[in-house]
């Protein structure tokens, strides 16, 4: 009984892993398969025949996939540093100014939230075309640079930081950005660590806006160039398609790994708030 | 830099509805060590939150020798300030720590960023800097600490980088905001030493808020005793203690607290306690209730006194303190100061009688101002 009540938990949990872990493990079993075993449902870890080299090499060199990882780095990296540099002072003002409007204004943040793309989609795509930006990298960042997610996420977790130091940091000369940028932020790694992981995870990710502003290949950030590789294949060879798949989810895989325990921290301290 | 006078002029500062402070008015001279105290909620932090520029007044004026600082950004008023929290950098070094505060003055915004700023710099600078450092440490000894970071220093070491990071400076004044009460009693007790040394050594300017009397009695030049937003007396530890003015200076000043007894001013002014006439008259007084304060070293046990029950003994070394409740009036505690070893005179019951130096006592009058008195021989009844 008390065995039973110890591992439990446990054994829940792992069945729930597995069910999670179950798709990626396929993707990664079907990369390394022959076409001939892509339909056996064994979930034996080594195929008969052994075709990773083909498949990969085939991903790699049908479609430009340097060129999607470029694009997504790229277009990641240029969201989150505008996200941040535009959410923290924000979130900081938010946070820790008194200014009439606060309240409405964080009420606003908190409103905004709730409004997903899709519903932004036509308006932002028309407005696009008009300026002659589509099929840009900017295109494809444009609608992210500002993060509400990302005013919120910072403004629950400067709140915590103690007014005292931010009161000597004034009276010692620090300007307003520098208190923001060099100490409040500074007292919030993990939340800077567990926003870049959602920021740069959701965007790496991202087929639907891509695949509304961009239609240029060279331009294609990785699940749309997977997709034109799709297309180009014809769907026929899952084998290569699932290495290219591979390819483009490790990067993020190693991401997570590298931020991981700042991560848990980040959501854990604001959820707790 | 020269010690600096700080004049404060009409200062009132409300938040809502609530008046927090009501014009205030106070000099403080270059080099004085003024206290400010007062029960939470009296006005004291916000009036030198006023002073470092961090809070807005509603009206009045703030000035630093002869110079109006009213509209001044706090970093450029030139004070240094200590907090109850000491608010270090939580990230940086103590030599960074005590450092900042130069830095922020001497260096331009690109020669502080992190990493680059430093090849940026004029090494003149940073070299006068780091000296500054050394030689700030070296005065409250924390010397062997430069390397270590905030959260792997104990309560009093953290007080004394706070306390060089203000001093690295030289500013105009020191403002203190309780910079003691995170401290354990005998800690506390030690840097009380400390802050007086620093201020004799420096001989700057320092205004240091507090809840705790014993501190501003003991490192005071001054003290400013404030009250629902006004300085209820402004003095010498000594005239506060000997001289209060209004019945809650008289309350808050001294350990244990001073013994309050409810009198009857006859028609005379003669002061009637418990219907018995004292011997002492009240000048310029009018007839009707009173309040008599009386020290507990001025009580003494006497043949002809008051009947009294004894509470409790608490010896504190040579001294004790003994609490007695009045036998007329049980609800009536009187704390006596005496030697230990001293007779109390207790009768069969354990009752003592209790008398008071008349020229210890103090006189409130209803309105709980100060009455001055005439001590003459007492008229046996």
């Amino acid at each position: 009984m008390a065995a039973l009540r110890r591992y439990l938990p446990h054994v829940v949990l792992a069945a729930g892993a597995f069910v999670m872990l179950l798709p990626f493990y396929w993707m990664f079993l079907t990369s390394i398969r022959s076409p001939a075993e892509i339909f056996s449902v064994s979930l034996w870890p080594i195929p008969e025949k052994f075709a990773a080299l083909d498949n990969y090499s085939r991903a790699a060199s049908q479609v430009p996939m340097l060129r999607f990882m470029m694009n997504g780095v790229i277009v990641c990296f240029g969201i989150l540093i505008v996200q941040v540099l535009t959410a923290v002072p924000a979130a900081y003002a938010l946070a820790k100014l008194r200014f009439p409007g606060r309240k409405l204004l964080l009420t606003l943040v908190i409103a905004a939230l709730t409004v997903p793309i899709q519903a932004l989609a036509l308006p932002l795509f028309v407005g696009l075309a008009k300026a002659q930006l589509l099929n840009t990298y900017f295109a494809m960042m444009m609608p992210f640079l500002l993060s509400v997610f990302a005013i919120f996420l910072f403004n629950q977790s400067f709140r915590s930081y103690p007014d005292e130091i931010i009161e000597a940091a004034r009276m010692d000369g620090f300007s307003e950005l520098e208190i923001c940028f060099r100490l409040v932020l500074r007292g919030s790694l993990p939340s800077l660590a567990a926003f870049s992981v959602f920021s740069l995870v959701a965007h790496w990710n991202d087929l639907y806006w891509p695949m509304i502003v961009v239609t240029d290949t060279n331009l294609a950030p990785p699940p749309l160039g997977m997709l034109f590789f799709a297309d180009v294949e014809s769907g026929a060879n899952y084998g290569a398609l699932m290495a290219g798949a591979t390819i483009i989810t490790a990067p993020m895989v190693v991401c997570f790994l590298l931020a991981r325990k700042h991560f848990i921290a980040g959501i854990t301290m604001t959820g707790v708030k | 830099m020269q010690p600096q006078s700080l004049n404060i002029a009409g200062i009132g500062k409300g938040f809502g509805a609530d008046d927090v402070l009501k014009g205030i008015d106070l000099s403080i001279r270059p080099g004085e060590f003024l206290s400010l105290v007062g029960m939470s909620g009296c006005g004291k932090s916000t009036l030198l939150r006023i002073i470092a520029g961090l809070e807005t007044a509603d009206r009045g004026t703030v000035s630093i020798g002869s110079r109006d600082v009213t509209d001044v950004d706090p970093s450029d008023r030139n004070l240094a300030m200590v907090f109850q929290s000491y608010a270090l950098y939580p990230h940086m070094t103590v030599r960074d720590n005590i450092a900042t505060p130069l830095r922020m003055r001497r260096l331009s915004v690109w020669s502080r960023l992190p990493l680059i700023g430093r090849m940026i710099a004029n090494a003149e600078t940073l070299r006068e800097i780091d000296a500054s450092v050394k030689e700030a440490a070296d005065v409250l000894q924390i010397g062997h600490l430069l390397d270590r970071r905030p959260a792997q220093l104990s309560g009093g070491q953290r007080q004394r980088v706070a306390l060089a990071r203000a001093l690295v400076r030289s500013p105009s004044a020191f403002l203190m905001d309780e910079p003691l009460s995170n401290l354990d009693a005998k800690l506390r007790a030690h840097m009380r030493g400390e802050l007086t040394n620093l201020h004799s050594r420096l001989g700057a300017t320092f205004i240091y808020v507090t809840h705790d009397q014993i501190e501003a009695m003991t490192m005071s030049d001054r003290i400013a005793l404030m009250s629902e937003g006004r300085i209820e007396q402004l003095g010498t530890p000594d005239e506060l203690y000997r001289r209060p003015s209004t019945l809650t200076v008289a309350r808050f000043i001294g350990s244990p607290s001073i013994n309050l007894l409810p009198v009857e001013l006859d028609a005379s002014g003669e002061i009637v306690l418990f219907g018995q006439k004292l011997g002492i008259t009240a000048r310029n007084a009018w007839p009707g209730p009173a309040t008599l304060g009386i020290r507990a070293e001025d009580v003494f046990p006497a043949a002809d006194g008051i009947e009294a029950s004894l509470v409790r003994t608490e010896t504190q070394g040579a001294d004790r303190f003994v609490t007695f409740n009045l036998i007329c009036d049980p609800s009536i505690s009187i704390v006596m100061r005496q030697r230990v070893g001293d007779d109390l005179g207790a009768d069969a019951d354990g009752n003592v009688r209790l008398a008071f130096s008349k020229e210890g006592v103090h006189l409130f009058g209803s309105d709980e101002k100060r009455r001055e008195i005439t001590v003459h021989e007492q008229v046996p009844a």
